[in-house]
């Protein structure tokens, strides 16, 4: 695949790299020096860096923002949008105001449900949902074409990307609802992090059977864990994430103060398995307010140093 | 039919402890069927205000009536003759009885006795769930006859997101995933291709987003 756009994250996998991407969430208040702080952790490990858009649905600063002053620090950032708070006209007002930045990447997701978070008394918008998120980011970057019709001056040129849940129900729509994300015009997915790998490699063997691995980058999503609380919280409270008891147990068998390292060799371990599966063309590191430990995890793995492209 | 349910009686003796005589209004329609303000309700409700205000040494007057509908000229009539004698009218109707009764007699304060949900279903003894949010651009064809809209907590036509668990919601797991049932359903009807059609961006403009929305016929219209 070539790429199309100036994305870096997207001319790193074009070139056949194994690229690697981390997200950062933006802080609950106004301090630009927070973002700044973890972007400046990671900058030299990573392709591309994710702002959440408001994860979880606690109110946070904007992920536009936060991903102009990464851009402006010269990191490609991935605009996070969900489409639970802006309706079509926030939507595209906002991809044209990150266009403006040259911000090169978005990932389309509907976001997590307001009840979750500190507005839990008010309204979703979910004037469309993310598959039409993606439509319409492909519509305004290839047909340089508003929804409403109308020419856009200087359309966007952004890398196109949306989630997947290998593990979410039901199983048996899983590779039907990934194609139907590429025909809507995903050029790349981040998964769920994986904690089950044969599941996980049983999808990736599914979605190869019907070839979608040649027309879709899939970055693998990881989560080290810092205790063996985190593990039982994911399995029991965290709604589609499957954590084997395999791995609760071997986080609880080591002493407390050890549980942190292990969760990055766990982590490790998964990358460096998960590197020789076919189609997976790189790594999504959300290492959760604990990105001091990408850069290990990146070493460690044989990823660094990242690859330069023009 | 309309779901509603009934008022705390604190908020009904709020609305009209300054009046001395109130009509308590019923309606026969949907709201008698979930239970919420038909005749049995409408006695219930003028019982408990009676003794309530006999407790407190208040002399009130509390009429019991119940209408075939709220939502109709021609039954809200019947109440024209006798409405005068009260203070207030407490409807037990839905929110579109309610309004219709006030548009309709303009000088009678006209409060609401119960709160007005959804559009749906009496799934079984006492339990009524939703099923329809009256979008105006009825996609029930392509959906197994299972309304995304009104059953998915986040309205999407692309479903199910990555919430869904064991066929339940991300919201709540005593809330089916309405994405899981419209699944199951094309399943069972050997459909299941269909499913990755994508679902067009809706126009919502038949919706509530529209504004005020009307209906008119002109071949009843007489
Ligand atoms: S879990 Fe199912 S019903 Fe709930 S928001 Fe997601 S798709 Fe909709």
């Amino acid at each position: 695949m070539t790429a199309k756009t100036p994305s870096r994250l997207e001319k790193v996998l074009a070139a056949g790299h194994l690229a690697v991407t981390s997200e950062c969430g933006p802080p609950r208040g106004s301090d630009p020096e927070v973002i700044a702080k973890k972007a400046e952790m990671i900058k030299d490990y990573v392709d591309a860096v994710n702002i959440t858009d408001n994860q979880t649905s606690m109110t946070r600063m904007c992920s536009l923002a936060a991903c102009i002053r990464l851009k402006l620090m010269g990191l490609d950032p991935v605009l996070q949008m969900v489409t639970r708070d802006r309706n079509r006209i926030a939507l595209q007002s906002d991809i044209l105001g990150a266009a403006s930045f040259d911000i090169h990447n978005v990932l389309c997701l509907s976001g997590d449900h307001q009840s979750f978070g500190d507005c839990a008394n008010g309204q979703n918008v979910h004037d469309i949902d993310s598959m039409q998120l993606l439509q319409t980011v492909r519509l305004m970057r290839d047909d340089g074409k508003f929804l409403g019709g109308d020419d856009i001056k200087r359309p966007p040129q952004m890398f196109v990307g949306a989630a997947a849940n290998p593990f979410a129900d039901p199983f048996e729509i899983r590779v039907p609802r990934l194609a139907k994300k590429v025909s809507a015009g995903a050029e790349f997915i981040q998964t769920q992090c994986i904690y089950n790998l044969d599941k996980f490699e049983l999808w990736m063997k599914m979605m190869r059977d019907r070839g979608l691995h040649e027309k879709v980058y899939i970055l693998a999503g990881l989560t080290p864990m810092k205790s063996a609380g985190m593990a039982r919280y994911m399995k029991k409270r965290v709604p589609g994430m499957d954590v084997p008891d395999e791995v609760v147990d071997r986080m609880a068998a080591v002493p407390k103060e050890q549980q942190a390292q292990e969760g990055i060799d766990i982590c490790v371990e998964a990358i460096e398995r998960l590197k020789e599966v076919e189609g997976v063309a790189g790594f999504h590191v959300m290492a959760i307010e604990w990105e001091e430990k990408v850069p290990e995890i990146v070493e460690r793995t044989g990823l660094h140093p990242r690859p330069a492209v023009d | 039919m309309i779901v509603a349910e009934k008022k705390p009686i604190q908020e009904i003796i709020e609305e009209i402890k300054t009046h001395d005589s109130v009509l308590i209004l019923g309606c026969n329609e949907c709201v008698t069927v979930c239970e919420a303000g038909g005749k049995k309700e409408v006695g219930v409700l003028a019982s408990a205000l009676r003794m309530y205000f006999l407790n407190k040494g208040r002399d009130m007057r509390i009429d019991e009536h119940t209408l075939e509908r709220q939502c109709d000229h021609e039954y809200l009539d019947e109440i024209r003759e006798m409405i005068d004698q009260y203070d207030g009218v407490v409807s037990l109707a839905c929110g579109v009885g309610v309004q219709f009764t006030a548009e309709k007699y303009t000088q009678k304060p006209i409060y609401p006795g119960v709160n007005t949900f959804f559009m749906g279903v009496t799934e079984s003894r006492g339990v009524w769930t939703e099923r329809c949010q009256g979008c105006g651009q009825c996609i029930l064809a392509s959906t197994g006859g299972i309304c995304p809209v009104s059953r998915c907590a986040k309205r999407i036509l692309n479903g199910p997101c990555g919430g869904s668990t064991t066929g339940n919601c991300e919201i709540n797991k005593d809330v089916a995933c309405g994405w899981q049932l419209i699944i199951d359903r094309l399943k069972a009807l050997g459909r299941l291709d269909e499913y990755e059609e994508l679902a067009p961006i809706k126009d919502w403009s038949t919706d509530r987003a529209g504004g005020p929305r009307k209906v008119v016929r002109e071949d009843v219209q007489s």
